[in-house]
């Protein structure tokens, strides 16, 4: 008996599958509930036994948000501060894991460990000191003020990233454009750079996710209405005495949905890039 | 078209390493031309000079009679295909094929038409749409040489291009690879480490050791008349036969171990050097085939030796064999762990494939005396004149 072939849905229960299940309950009921509940009324979101689905469906929580909470202007910002920061340490990183992967450099395992330990490095730490720099920059309160020091903070573990990628890259796949006919900018605008895709896609999720978050220096430096930042926006939606879980309910939701529209888009680089460069060829 | 010569090249890289000694090579127009040897014998090194892909240290290159040492690859007009094929893999097939014409700024009709050219030479008309990473092993591999012959070189550079393939399939492209070449008639220089490729496929063979050039001669002559221990235990598979012996007075024997092998007459007129060496140590030679299974009544030279394993290939046997002489191992010509593996003594012949012969048997051979090969003990160059 225990040899027979499970049939129709039975044999989809194994222990992979199962486990698996769990894994996904664990991770995703959070986020159902927290979906839930953003489309619940305030008074429903209390309710003893809880609602598992809303009823009724009420977008209250969004127009909240959005209308009563200047929600569209931190979701603007973040965007900005985000998308210019990611797109800077692309760049950035690109050349940088392009030469240290590839060209002839001296100390380039130094370089590598510094990067490695700033990496690391704790932003409390920091802190202080930048907020002196800023402020004597009379960069409190201002896109750039987020920019560089998101930049700085991400580059270096994108510049890992990438630069195991280019490693990955074999050198002949350059001497081959080289033969061809190719000049330096072509043969990293054509050979090297679609080949090292998955490795940018990879480090600009990674960045992405790390800017959209951040919450600590957003709140230092950043802390006007004007300039406020999604998390920083969102913790202070409260007054001392309510706390408005239905909105801070649907503007984490929306805050959630582009991270999850990229990682969606690019997973197949992101696990390629990921595991890129762990097993030779 | 274009012949490629290389006078006294040098080359030595940054930490010192002196990978190519004084290389002087002619590759005729449209020749196809092996550079063989084992790893590290500075063949790859040679074609990549050739290329463009190292610098020069010194020496001259000439490509069609043209100094090319300061000349980009592009300039060369040169084609490569490299060991692991290097196709842009998100690139498809036409395109890959395509690159080089492209970035000539070829008219878009031209170039399809020049693609499609070569597609059907090499059998890939069918997978021009195709990624790289959608064909097997062998596809990739045309697809290299179909970026190769497509722009119509002046010269062929090929470093290891089959040793990716799986053994059927190499044998297979070694006779395309042949055929192409002769069909196009461009210079050819081949790299490989395989002695086989090297003996089927060029014109002339190259062999190659620490960065100096050993012999440049036609596959035949290389097999037949190796100049140096080296070539003659690189080249022939299996390897060559090499014994530490002595002549006898007169040079009518030579002594192997306990065994004295006669020498005819006309070994001795074949090779009056050989005469300065009598009762002097030499190194002996013989190919696998040259020792034949002897019957009793068969006169001759002849040697026995102790059967210690028979390799029975449908075609003929290989008997692997030991005597009591000292068999000599030619440093670099086989790798060191080979080297460990063979005995002292240990021997091949290839004998026929209805040979009653079993291992632990005591076994005699007939030997081909006049192809045997000499070569001085010290100097390792062979006795010739």
């Amino acid at each position: 008996m225990r040899n027979r072939k499970r049939t129709g849905w039975r044999r989809y229960i194994n222990g992979v599958n199962i486990s698996a299940f769990f894994v996904v309950l664990f991770v995703g009921l959070p986020l159902y509930w927290l979906i839930a509940s953003s489309f619940k009324t305030p008074a429903n979101l209390g309710d003893s036994p809880p609602q598992y689905f809303p009823t009724p469906v009420s977008v209250g929580n969004y127009t909240d948000a959005f209308k009563n909470n200047n929600f569209g202007q931190y979701f603007i910002n973040s965007l900005i501060v985000t998308l210019v920061a990611t797109a800077l340490v692309l760049i950035l990183g690109t050349m940088a894991g392009y030469a240290l992967g590839r060209l002839p450099m001296r100390g380039k395992f130094t370089l590598m460990v510094t990067l490695l330990i700033i990496s690391v490095f704790p932003a409390i730490a920091v802190i202080a000191p930048l907020y002196i720099l800023l402020r004597d920059l009379h960069w409190l309160n201002s896109y750039q003020g987020l920019i560089i020091p998101y930049t700085a903070f991400n580059l270096p573990f994108a510049i890992w990233i990438l630069r195991n990628y280019m490693l990955g890259i074999p050198k002949e796949m350059e001497e081959t454009g080289r033969i061809d006919g190719a000049g330096p900018f072509r043969t990293l605008w054509t050979i090297i750079l679609p080949m090292a895709l998955p490795g940018i896609f990879t480090a600009g999720i990674f960045c992405f996710t790390a800017c959209w978050t951040e919450f600590l220096m957003a709140l230092t430096f950043n802390s006007a209405n004007q300039y406020r930042t999604i998390p920083v926006g969102i913790a202070e939606f409260g007054t001392v005495f309510t706390v408005p879980y239905g909105t801070i309910f649907a503007a984490s939701v929306v805050a959630v949905v582009p991270i999850g529209i990229l990682v969606f888009i690019f997973r197949k680089f992101v696990i390629s890039g990921l595991t890129s460069g762990a097993v030779k060829g | 078209m274009a012949d490629v010569s290389l006078e006294k090249v040098n080359k030595v890289y940054e930490n010192g390493f002196h990978a190519v000694k004084d290389l002087s090579l002619t590759v005729a127009d449209g020749e196809f031309m092996v550079l063989v040897g084992p790893s590290g014998c500075g063949k790859t090194t040679a074609l990549r000079m050739v290329a463009g892909l190292e610098d020069i240290t010194s020496g001259i290159l000439r490509i069609g009679g043209k100094e090319a040492n300061d000349e980009t690859p592009k300039e060369r007009d040169i084609a490569m295909v490299f060991q692991n094929y290097a196709l842009y893999p998100h690139m498809t097939v036409a395109q890959n094929i395509g690159f080089a014409l492209k970035l000539r700024k070829l008219p878009r009709a031209e170039l399809d038409a020049k693609v499609k050219d070569a597609a059907d030479i090499l059998g890939l008309t069918d997978w021009l749409d195709r990624k790289p990473g959608q064909l097997s092993g062998g596809q990739r591999q045309r697809v290299a040489m179909g970026r190769a012959i497509v722009r119509q070189p002046s010269v062929f550079l090929m470093d290891e291009p089959l040793s990716n393939l799986d053994a059927k399939l190499r044998v297979q492209m070694r006779a395309e690879v042949a055929r192409i070449q002769r069909r196009m008639e461009v210079s050819t220089i081949y790299v490989t480490h395989d002695q086989v490729e090297a003996m089927t496929m060029g014109d002339r063979v190259t062999v190659m050791r620490d960065g100096t050039l050993q012999q440049v001669d036609t596959p035949q002559n290389l097999y037949d008349n190796p100049d140096n221990i080296f070539v003659a235990a690189f080249i022939g598979s299996p390897a060559q036969n090499l014994y530490d012996a002595v002549v006898g007075e007169g040079t009518r024997s030579i002594k192997l171990g306990s065994q004295t092998v006669e020498l005819p007459e006309a070994v001795a007129i074949k090779r009056p050097a050989l005469r300065a060496y009598a009762s002097k140590d030499v190194v002996v030679g013989m190919r696998p085939e040259h020792l034949r299974a002897a019957s009793p009544e068969t006169a001759g030279p002849k040697l026995a030796g102790d059967v210690d394993l028979v390799e029975a290939l449908g075609s003929e046997l290989v008997v692997h064999f030991t005597i009591d002489a000292h068999r000599v191992i030619a440093e670099g010509a086989v790798d060191k762990d080979e080297a460990a593996a063979v005995k002292s003594g240990e021997g091949v012949a290839r004998v026929e494939a209805k040979t009653p012969v079993k291992p632990g048997d005591k076994m005699t051979f007939t030997v081909d005396v006049e192809d045997m090969q000499f070569f001085d003990t010290k100097t390792g160059l062979a006795i010739r004149g």
